[in-house]
């Protein structure tokens, strides 16, 4: 039999991968339950006792903040018999107690106690907590999880998809981001791969979306041009990005990055000048905000941020919501209005992506020869940049690439 | 007790709810846009029926001009998600004066709506609140807020008019 890292060339893979129901199975285990995986973000739960359903992989997990402070992910899952222990999407609380047979747990997990206890004279307690997330950690505010009790850092697995996450939080006054305008869930029939790989395909915004380009008179189109100076860059560890500055800086304008000047956001730039100093707001404000895709599920796309879970090999869900930028009320009005014309189910954007990974699905489904998807796009001109990143034009899959070799790498492990 | 004038106004704004949902069946996007007041909502609210729109995400919150906006993105031929068009079929029940002030009505209505593209076939539910107002004589929707059955789980693409 041919394995999951034989199906993956230098420029090319092979259609299984996306639809081979072993292979998903293996990747469970292999990626979604032991790299680090982004599960929230702590502005979703920012006090004590709040706190949120998520998912990592298939599952449901809660993402506590306990009285302490400390973010906690637990399985929502009975430790008695496997209810599911909290139907409610968000609150406040300190225990959870689950309404088959009343266990309660406390919101670390622990199990606090069950009726009639003398029923379990003998028992450990100390056994019988909620399963949770072995590892908890954050950078700038983004929760990640890993199965894996132990193994690389968060900070380690980030990589240079740190910077990205920097220069991200840079762009709001005060430093941070938030997550609080609620999330949609848009459903597909694909594999979660032709998600990834497409959020950071330079290749087809002017194919997919030419429609909405068209009539909106965006500027979007171009970047991902023949002609675009941006490039696409594969930032190691399977993080890739579309870095748009090279076409944004050329321009020259601030906040022309969002298909808007500083004149109709005076707040916001004067909130900017007065926390970053006049030159360094405005070249940030010229900048803008990234385009990266963090291994496995963590999409940042200029204004949106999305969470791609897995459900089968063919099927995937997109969470997806507004980014907000802590203190900066008038951007962020725009940043939900422009996030909830795009993307979604009935987005002008997001709706003919999720076509086209329907139709990917469908199209490697059973497929008979040729069974490869070929990626070598732009091969012959990748090169390092200055700080020796594999890039290449803007419209190159050097991005799927390098989320290729990061896959084969993790398949390959024992 | 209903009046026979009321009988005549709720068999016109049945009409009315009835012609729109055929448009939107048969895909006549300019003639369904040409149902909406200049000021028209079109609102499809996510997680729940009562969010605050203007803090929450929705699957859709047009105003006037995305409403047009979204027209006009049909009409390029090149929405993939509707090209070819989803087939659709619905049926539209319940429907009830709630209100009359002046010259607005507000309507409710159920509708279940059958979709079949390459997909494969999909069964939407919705409870559908309107604001209809009488402008120069005709029935236009100001304000359609459709409540999806399923808003809060994780949808496929609804790139009909819905």
């Amino acid at each position: 039999m041919v394995t999951a890292s034989e199906m993956v060339r230098a420029d090319s893979v092979h259609g299984a991968l996306y639809s081979d129901e072993a292979i998903f199975q293996a990747e469970l285990e292999k990626i979604w339950y032991r790299t680090w995986v982004y599960v929230g973000h702590v502005s979703e739960v920012p006090k004590p006792n709040d706190f949120v359903m998520k998912v990592l992989g298939p599952q449901q997990v809660l993402m506590t903040r306990d009285r302490n402070g400390e973010i906690n992910l637990l399985l929502n899952r009975c430790a008695h018999r496997g209810n599911q222990l909290c139907m409610e999407q968000k609150g406040n609380r300190s225990s959870f107690t689950c309404p088959y047979h009343g266990w309660t747990f406390s919101n670390t997990g622990q199990l606090r106690g069950f009726p009639f206890a003398n029923g379990y004279d003998g028992a450990d307690r100390s056994k019988l907590g909620l399963g949770h997330v072995p590892r908890v950690a954050q950078y700038r505010g983004f929760v990640f999880g890993s199965f894996a009790a132990e193994g690389p850092s968060l900070e380690v697995h980030l990589g240079a998809a740190r910077g990205a996450l920097d220069r991200l939080c840079e762009t709001s006054p005060s430093g941070e981001v938030e997550i609080t305008a609620g999330f949609l869930q848009h459903r597909a029939k694909s594999n979660w791969k032709f998600l990834v790989e497409n959020e950071t395909d330079g290749y087809h915004p002017q194919f997919v979306h030419a429609s909405i380009f068209s009539v909106a008179k965006s500027g979007i189109g171009e970047l991902y041009g023949p002609q675009s100076t941006a490039v696409a860059r594969d930032l190691g560890d399977g993080h890739t990005e579309n870095d748009l500055r090279p076409e944004f800086r050329r321009i020259g304008k601030p906040m022309n990055w969002f298909g808007t000047n500083a004149e109709r956001l005076p707040e916001y730039v004067a909130r900017m000048k007065a926390a970053y100093g006049e030159e360094k707001a405005t070249q940030i404000m010229i900048d803008g905000t990234p385009h990266v895709m963090i291994f496995p599920n963590l999409f940042i796309a200029e204004i949106q941020i999305f969470v791609i879970q897995p459900l089968a090999a063919n099927e995937t869900v997109q969470h997806v919501t507004a980014l907000q930028f802590k203190d900066a009320p008038d951007l962020n009005r725009r940043l939900r209005q422009q996030t909830m014309g795009s993307v979604g189910p009935a987005g002008f954007l997001l709706a003919d992506d999720a076509e086209m990974y329907e139709r990917t699905q469908r199209g490697v489904t059973g497929a008979s020869k040729p069974e490869w998807n070929y990626l070598g796009r732009g091969l012959h001109r990748e090169r390092r940049d200055e700080d020796g990143f594999l890039v290449g034009d803007a419209t190159d899959e050097v991005t799927s690439r390098g989320i290729w070799r990061h896959y084969r790498s993790l398949m390959e492990a024992g | 007790m209903i009046e026979a004038q009321d009988l005549l106004l709720i068999k016109e704004i049945e009409q009315f709810v009835y012609r729109e949902a055929r448009l939107q069946d048969s895909h006549e996007y300019d003639a369904w846009e040409a149902l909406w007041t200049d000021d028209g909502m079109y609102w499809i609210p996510a997680n729940g029926d009562d969010i605050d729109p203007e803090s929450q995400m929705s699957i859709i919150y047009d105003n006037r001009s995305r409403i047009a906006l979204r027209i006009k993105q049909f009409h390029t031929g090149k929405r993939h998600t509707q090209t070819p068009r989803s087939r659709l079929c619905r049926v539209l029940s319940n429907v009830e004066l709630l209100e009359s002030t002046g010259n607005e009505y507000r309507v409710t209505a159920n509708s279940m709506i059958f979709e079949s593209n390459a997909r494969g076939d999909t069964i939407w539910g919705a409870r559908t609140e309107y604001l209809l107002r009488r402008e120069s004589d005709a029935l236009k929707m100001a304000k359609k807020k459709v409540m999806l059955s399923n808003n809060d789980k994780p949808l496929y693409t609804l790139s009909f008019l819905v």
